[in-house]
């Protein structure tokens, strides 16, 4: 099992920006105003941003790590590694991490590439970063996450287009010889990968006519192959069968009592599902804050937009003790404890 | 486990917005016309907290009625 420790790592910063064009799902007209009604209780999600005019993620993480930079009082020059966590890239190659590091003006002696998840996204970047700070004794360090998902989803698809909100978030992760530990636990299940795809693109089924021809699922659905595609069920089992045991195992690893957490933060892919885990663990609902109603799922910026959302004024102050929790598209899962001191957040930042 | 009837009444308290008695447990319940596919995961969510069932996609799809549910849960409780 992938559970594992890192030393001497500290986080000190996270922001979050979200496209200032806002639609909600009372007007989203493909439903009927009952149905409108019974998703918007059932998942949760009232409000989404929605990218406009091409923003990439990209555009949108350059925004959040400037203001996020400035406030930290960080210079460019002293930051050596850039990891961007996403499923939606500028381009097919290169890698979006490299010219975020020149747009960012960081120098050249850089460390970049790109990591390709989406709702577990941001605890496996953490893991990746947090370690190689860890061993290369990297000074400062910046983790984006994020993802333009509107731009895959079909309008006409009431499976999909509802739930996606576009959002990317920056983690400011600094080496401290008094840094907390920090826990992981990361897994993985590719025999559910067709359970939240876009089949055509890639080399597997190349992008041809036939690709962006719409056809009907069933009423209330239609979509192209090169939308995403989303089995709610599927996706409903298994975070119910496997989220709350991950969490357990790495509590059970590093010695340490749920009870003394002030905070769950779960990725936001559904409230439903969501309070089912909450309730699995047996955490109180004090503990467990949601953005799911004002940004929708948002992939892998969900964590840290919740964390800049809804915990700034709590974290801002003190020592806090939080269990994070990723899963979804892979199928790919995983859960952290971190230890957070006088955390720096910017508020959710809005991009025109 | 509780009777199918039981089972029946509580299913329909769980589905918001269903009048008392719409579901009965022979009918397809695809058919009821406010049927949506948040009443799947609304069933699966209630049966895995009731029962620790937790039911697939598949499961789902190859039951029809509330009896089919009801035998499919009784079977692995």
């Amino acid at each position: 099992m992938a559970l594992f420790t890192v030393n001497n790592v500290k986080i000190v910063g996270f922001s979050a920006t979200v496209p200032k064009y806002e639609e909600s799902n009372w007007d989203y007209d493909a439903l009927s105003a009952s149905e409108q009604k019974l998703l918007i209780k059932t998942t949760g999600i009232e409000k989404r941003r929605i990218a406009q005019n091409g923003t990439t993620t990209s555009d949108l993480c350059f925004h959040s790590a400037k203001e996020l930079i400035l406030k930290l009082g960080w210079k460019p020059q002293e930051i050596e590694l850039l990891i961007f966590v996403s499923q939606s890239p500028d381009y097919y190659l290169p890698a979006t991490s490299i010219i975020l590091q020149d747009r960012l003006n960081l120098p050249k002696t850089t460390i970049a590439f790109d990591i390709n998840l989406g709702c577990s996204g941001f605890i496996y970047g953490l893991s990746v970063i947090s370690s190689l700070i860890s061993t290369t004794k990297i000074k400062k360090a910046l983790l984006f996450s994020g993802d333009v998902s509107s731009f895959s989803v079909n309008k006409n698809d009431k499976s999909t287009y509802p739930l996606f909100g576009d959002a990317a978030t920056v983690t400011a992760l600094e080496y401290d010889i008094k840094g907390d530990t920090l826990f992981f636990n990361l897994q993985s299940d590719g025999s559910g990968y067709e359970a939240i795809i876009i089949p055509d693109g890639g080399l597997r089924n190349p992008l041809n006519d036939e690709s962006f021809v719409e056809y009907q699922v069933e009423k209330g659905i239609r979509r192209s192959r090169r939308n995403l595609k989303l089995e709610g069920m599927d996706i409903f089992n298994f975070s119910l069968r496997e989220v709350a045991p991950n969490i357990n195992d790495l509590l059970e690893y590093a010695n340490e009592d749920k009870a003394n957490y002030n905070y769950f933060v779960m990725h936001q892919a559904n409230k439903l599902m969501n309070e089912s885990i909450r309730k699995k663990l047996n955490i109180d609902k004090e503990k467990v804050p949601y953005s799911i109603d004002k940004y929708g799922n948002t992939s892998s910026a969900s964590i840290p937009l919740t964390i800049v959302s809804e915990l700034r004024s709590q974290l801002n102050k003190g020592t806090n003790k939080l269990i994070l929790s990723g899963f979804g598209v892979g199928l790919s899962w995983a859960s952290a404890l971190i230890t957070t001191k006088n955390l720096i957040c910017t508020e959710v930042l809005e991009y025109e | 486990m509780v009777t199918l009837d039981e089972f029946t009444k509580n299913i329909e308290i769980e589905l918001d917005d269903l009048e008392s008695g719409t579901l009965t447990s022979d009918i397809n319940y695809r058919d009821l016309e406010q049927w949506s596919s948040m009443y799947a995961l609304i069933i699966i969510a209630y049966v895995d907290s009731e029962y620790n069932v937790t039911l697939t996609g598949d499961d789902l799809r190859s039951c029809n009625t509330v009896r089919d549910l009801y035998l499919l849960i009784k079977s692995r409780v």
